[in-house]
């Protein structure tokens, strides 16, 4: 009844178009480059493409995918993130399953989760980093950008509160069996966990896949770069050159639809993984912020 | 003692390879911190580079552009926070009127999606976007009469764009929280307004905002711990010589003293003062959460 006043239905009706407005304004940025991405060369250059292409040609994603360095980083993207994702997985799930346990079963429990917890507060910062990774000769290397993050904290909690709710009985039954604790982590554990360490997994992989800044410090030469510090330098570039700080500079050299093409081709990734990754982050949110 | 080994020495061991990781790479960067007392040269070591104290500190308060620094911080933190709590909240309540679960879903869906994009591709993106050379935005202003706006090359745009395109990545995935707890409300409550004869924005007025504000000021107060962090992987995609005097904030400056033009110290002292006054920040905001709204995480 209270639904069908009259100043309730305008208002919905104008809630409705608003929300609609605000989603797409969410969603038209990346349209607008994907479409000017395939437009021909003279439609993106006379900046006449909107939403839909203008002379439809893949040429740019024929060059992109036909450029040597290009594909060396999105290799070396690829590389970091699948290793990065592994150790990082393997790291958190073992740490997690000790600290999933009551202090009364492991007494120093609350020592390690200290520990962890205050790399969440503080640290060393950026040049420190730098300097500990050219001491120990990981420059150039891509376990300078698969170790120093291996140890997500934040993943450790998620996971560790999930491990909080499989039931006693489960592993007490193994103890019976005669089973230890690293019997029970890979046969009780892992089994009945595979939904929360493969959603783990894609945020961890997402993480992966965005990370720049550490490959554009921890590698001297461009040629190492992962495809996101690859694109940092190049959209940098192209912005000093638009500005007019530099000009005829190596980002004049590309065209704007090879430039949208290598950006959306960093983003496709993402959107394909984003309807798993939608489908999780609910409840991990939530997962996280209402346990103890 | 051997009896404790040898109950828990599991548990040790699936901790080892986390705990190593842990002490290299985070709690060996801290003994680091060092070098922002000394004037470090990498070829003298950090055992032997002379001390100079507080001299670098010192220096970040007398240079020049130090003190702008600190201000282009705080200011554009500040927005940044207010906005990404306030829109959350509005977009929160908004979304709940939706009776179409569809609907939502669509909108749900599009609006998270710009939080998992990261600031290289969505810098490449506004740049794209917002150039003055027949961008589609400036094209859009263009038809209502206003003439191209400089949005990444003018310093008081260039604060608004980062804000502004800071709340557009994150306002969506912020307002989860938010519609997470609207979800919970009892229907009960509101079936007895109705019943008493409360309009829609009587209900909404004295039933939903009275029950998000204990979450409300736990985001709020939480937030101001990161009153420093004004978007170092954002500013450093967009930024540029032009607006280093509105859009450079500490982290950058950091970044650029101390990598870029190799002075070590000055750079781990900026570094430092942040991480300080940073954690202090968050002290203070737990605590403050805690005694407010009775929140504890671990």
């Amino acid at each position: 009844m209270l639904y069908r006043t009259r100043s309730y239905q305008v208002f919905t009706i104008a809630n409705t178009i608003f929300l609609s407005l605000l989603g797409l304004l969410c969603i038209l940025p990346l349209i607008h480059i994907f479409a000017v991405s395939i437009s021909s060369r003279a439609a993106a250059t006379a900046n006449i493409v909107n939403f839909w292409p203008v002379g439809f040609t893949t040429d740019a994603y024929v060059k992109t995918l036909g450029n040597e360095k290009f594909l060396r980083s999105l290799w070396i993207g690829a590389e970091r993130t699948v290793l990065g994702t592994i150790v990082s997985m393997a790291v958190v799930t073992m740490a997690s399953y000790s600290l999933s346990k009551t202090s009364l079963k492991f007494p120093g429990r609350q020592i390690y989760m200290w520990l962890f917890v205050f790399t969440m507060l503080f640290s060393g910062g950026l040049i420190p980093s730098y300097i500990l990774i050219t001491k120990l000769h990981l420059i150039d290397s891509i376990w300078s950008l698969v170790l120093p993050t291996a140890v997500s904290v934040w993943n450790m909690i998620l996971m560790l509160n999930f491990f909080r709710t499989i039931p006693v009985d489960l592993e007490e039954a193994a103890y019976i069996d005669g089973a230890g604790h690293l019997r029970v982590l890979w046969s009780v554990y892992l089994p009945v966990s595979m939904a929360s360490i493969a959603t783990l997994s894609l945020f961890t992989m997402v993480f992966h896949w965005n990370s720049w800044f550490d490959g554009v410090i921890y590698m001297s030469n461009p040629d190492g770069y992962p495809l996101s510090s690859y694109l940092h330098s190049m959209i940098v570039s192209d912005n000093l050159s638009r500005i007019g700080v530099t000009s005829d500079s190596i980002a004049n050299f590309s065209s704007r639809t090879i430039k949208t093409a290598q950006i959306f081709i960093g983003a496709l990734p993402i959107l394909l993984v984003y309807p798993f990754l939608q489908k999780y982050f609910v409840k991990g949110i939530v997962l996280g912020s209402v346990k103890s | 003692m051997i009896s404790y080994w040898r109950k828990t020495w599991p548990f040790h061991l699936l901790l080892l390879p986390a705990i190593v990781l842990c002490i290299i790479f985070s709690y060996i960067p801290m003994t680091g911190i060092i070098i922002a007392f000394e004037d470090y040269q990498p070829w003298v070591g950090m055992k032997n580079s002379p001390w100079v104290g507080f001299d670098q500190f010192h220096y970040l308060f007398t240079y020049p552009d130090g003190k702008q620094i600190i201000w282009n911080t705080l200011l554009i933190a500040f927005f940044k926070l207010l906005f990404n709590l306030v829109i959350p909240i509005v977009f929160a309540l908004l979304l709940n009127e939706v009776r179409k679960v569809v609907f939502k879903r669509v909108v749900q869906t599009l609006v998270y999606l710009p939080h998992f994009l990261s600031w290289v591709i969505l810098g490449g993106i506004l740049i794209d976007i917002l150039s003055t050379e027949g961008g589609i935005v400036n094209r859009v202003l263009e038809s209502f009469g206003v003439h191209d706006i400089f949005f990444l090359g003018n310093g008081q745009w260039f604060r608004f764009t980062v804000i502004v395109s800071d709340v557009w990545k994150e306002f969506g995935f912020s307002a989860i929280i938010f519609l997470a707890t609207l979800v919970g409300i009892d229907p009960s409550l509101y079936e007895a307004a109705e019943i008493d004869g409360a309009t829609r924005w009587q209900q909404v007025m004295s039933i939903t905002v009275p029950l998000m504000m204990p979450i409300v000021i736990v985001v709020a107060t939480l937030s101001l711990g990161r009153i420093l962090d004004a978007g170092f992987d954002q500013i450093l995609n967009i930024y540029n010589p032009l607006v280093y005097s509105h859009g450079d904030i500490i982290d950058t400056f950091a970044y650029r003293e101390g990598l870029n033009n190799a002075q070590f110290s000055f750079g781990t002292a900026v570094g430092v003062f942040k991480s300080v006054v940073g954690l202090v920040l968050i002290i203070i905001s737990y605590r403050l959460a805690y005694k407010w709204a009775n929140y504890r995480i671990f």
